[in-house]
């Protein structure tokens, strides 16, 4: 049986807690002046940050589910691997608009605004989003272009565990081409962030409630798509 | 094993001489390509521009190179070499079949973008050895994607829309390593990009080696 399905009560009342109250704790909280505008919009890292962790968790569970796609040749798997791409693209986007709107306010503030390049650098984990999109843009145009059922779960799933094992690296090659804006660039953020407690006690919460969020989604899709196949 | 590779190798040769208008279409699409940026270009090509165009020409012969590889099998000749042979000695041979076509259209690419544009390439030896490894490593992804889109009703466009999201970090790595020779660098600069290469080509070689066998399967 699914995993997914067990806790979604657990899920759906978590999400539900946890993301109130970093929204209002989070909009709400003083934070410390570190000079421009940064007070103010730092608050965006309670959103923009999990949903980011979100699309990775996605990331992983299709490609967890694709394994076993050509592993067992259920169809039930290919449903999840299928249901958790579909959410990761929307987690996907929803962290790129946070982060475009973003960067607009604070690296980019200085350029006019009839100039449209003040919506886009080439910050390196903002290239990699666009090319995770990609990938998974061109999964679903795959899924599309085959008609025979059990070919087409071959077949994605084939598609969708080499593009993972492809993008993986670029997390190390990307920084060293680009250079970035965002901070800890080269190593795994968490280590060298210095966040204050108080910022935690809102941040860490957050990000549980966006995980529990994408999972009782995730719940809810599949269950959604098995209605629809029947 | 190596006795079924050499023979599919031996097959693809004997194929690629029955079909000879197939390969020189494939040279006349690099020159064709060359030629249309260099004349777009006017000679006012700085070593970087001159490094990316080289390139990024090179991706679009390989994605074209490779789209050929699966798509000349018909039915018959696929359910012959299913019963004959192994799977991966099928995908062996491909890359290396797609890797010597690759190299050969890289040398004619190199020679007519130097022709047109003079040459700006500094460091010739890393040169070279960049594109054995860029080839290699282009060979290794786009032959798995060559088989899926095969596989997926032979459709060209499909190549290219799951092609290019693939090939980002390889090419990125090899345009690094490519700039380069092209500056001229001492070489110690270059093994980390020459070890990024190498991994890359291995893993993606080594996933196409175990995903294959299910992709060939009915």
């Amino acid at each position: 049986m699914l995993p997914f399905a067990a806790f979604r009560r657990i899920y759906k009342i978590s999400a539900g807690v946890l993301l109130s109250y970093a929204l209002i704790a989070g909009l709400l909280t003083t934070l410390p002046d570190m000079g421009g505008n940064m007070a103010q919009t730092s608050r965006n890292v309670f959103y923009h940050v999990p949903q980011w962790f979100c699309l990775y968790l996605m990331m992983g569970i299709s490609f967890f589910y694709s394994i076993r796609v050509l592993r067992f040749n259920r169809k039930e798997d290919d449903l999840i691997a299928f249901a958790s791409a579909r959410l990761g693209l929307f987690f996907g986007l929803l962290g790129l608009s946070t982060g475009i709107l973003w960067s607009r306010v604070t690296w980019r503030e200085t350029i006019a605004s009839n100039d449209i390049s003040a919506w886009w650098g080439w910050d390196p984990k903002q290239t990699l989003l666009v090319i995770a999109l990609m990938i998974y843009l061109a999964y679903f145009i795959l899924r599309g272009t085959v008609e025979e059922v059990s070919l087409k779960h071959k077949i994605s799933a084939v598609y969708n565990i080499f593009a993972c094992a492809c993008l993986i690296p670029l997390t190390y090659i990307m920084p060293r081409i680009l250079g970035g804006l965002h901070p800890g660039g080269e190593s795994n953020p968490l280590d060298n962030i210095s966040m204050s407690n108080d910022f935690r006690l809102i941040f860490y919460p957050s990000v549980l409630g966006f995980i529990c969020l994408a999972l009782w989604l995730l719940e809810l899709n599949i269950r959604f798509s098995r209605i629809s196949n029947k | 094993m190596r006795k079924e590779i050499l023979a599919l190798l031996g097959k693809e040769w004997t194929t690629e001489w029955k079909q000879k208008h197939s390969f020189s279409g494939l040279l006349f699409y690099v020159f064709c390509l060359s030629f249309v940026t260099s004349l777009a270009f006017r000679q006012s090509l700085d070593p970087f521009t001159w490094n990316a165009i080289f390139w990024i020409i090179q991706v679009f012969v390989a994605l074209n190179a490779a789209s050929r590889s699966f798509m000349g099998e018909s039915r018959g000749q696929y359910e012959t070499l299913y019963c004959l042979v192994h799977p991966n000695s099928i995908l062996v041979s491909k890359t290396i079949y797609g890797f010597g076509i690759l190299l050969l259209s890289s040398g004619l690419n190199f020679f007519l973008m130097s022709l047109f544009n003079g040459s700006v390439v500094q460091d010739f030896g890393l040169f070279c050895i960049t594109l054995v490894l860029g080839s290699l490593g282009l060979s290794a992804v786009l032959t798995l994607i060559s088989a899926i889109s095969s596989r997926a009703g032979n459709r060209v466009t499909l190549m290219a829309i799951l092609g290019f999201p693939v090939l980002i970090p390889l090419q990125l790595t090899i345009l690094k390593l490519s700039k380069n020779a092209v500056d001229g660098l001492p070489w110690d600069k270059s093994y980390q990009e020459m070890l990024t290469l190498i991994a890359l080509t291995l893993i993606t070689a080594i996933t196409s080696y175990l995903l294959f066998p299910y992709l060939w399967r009915d």
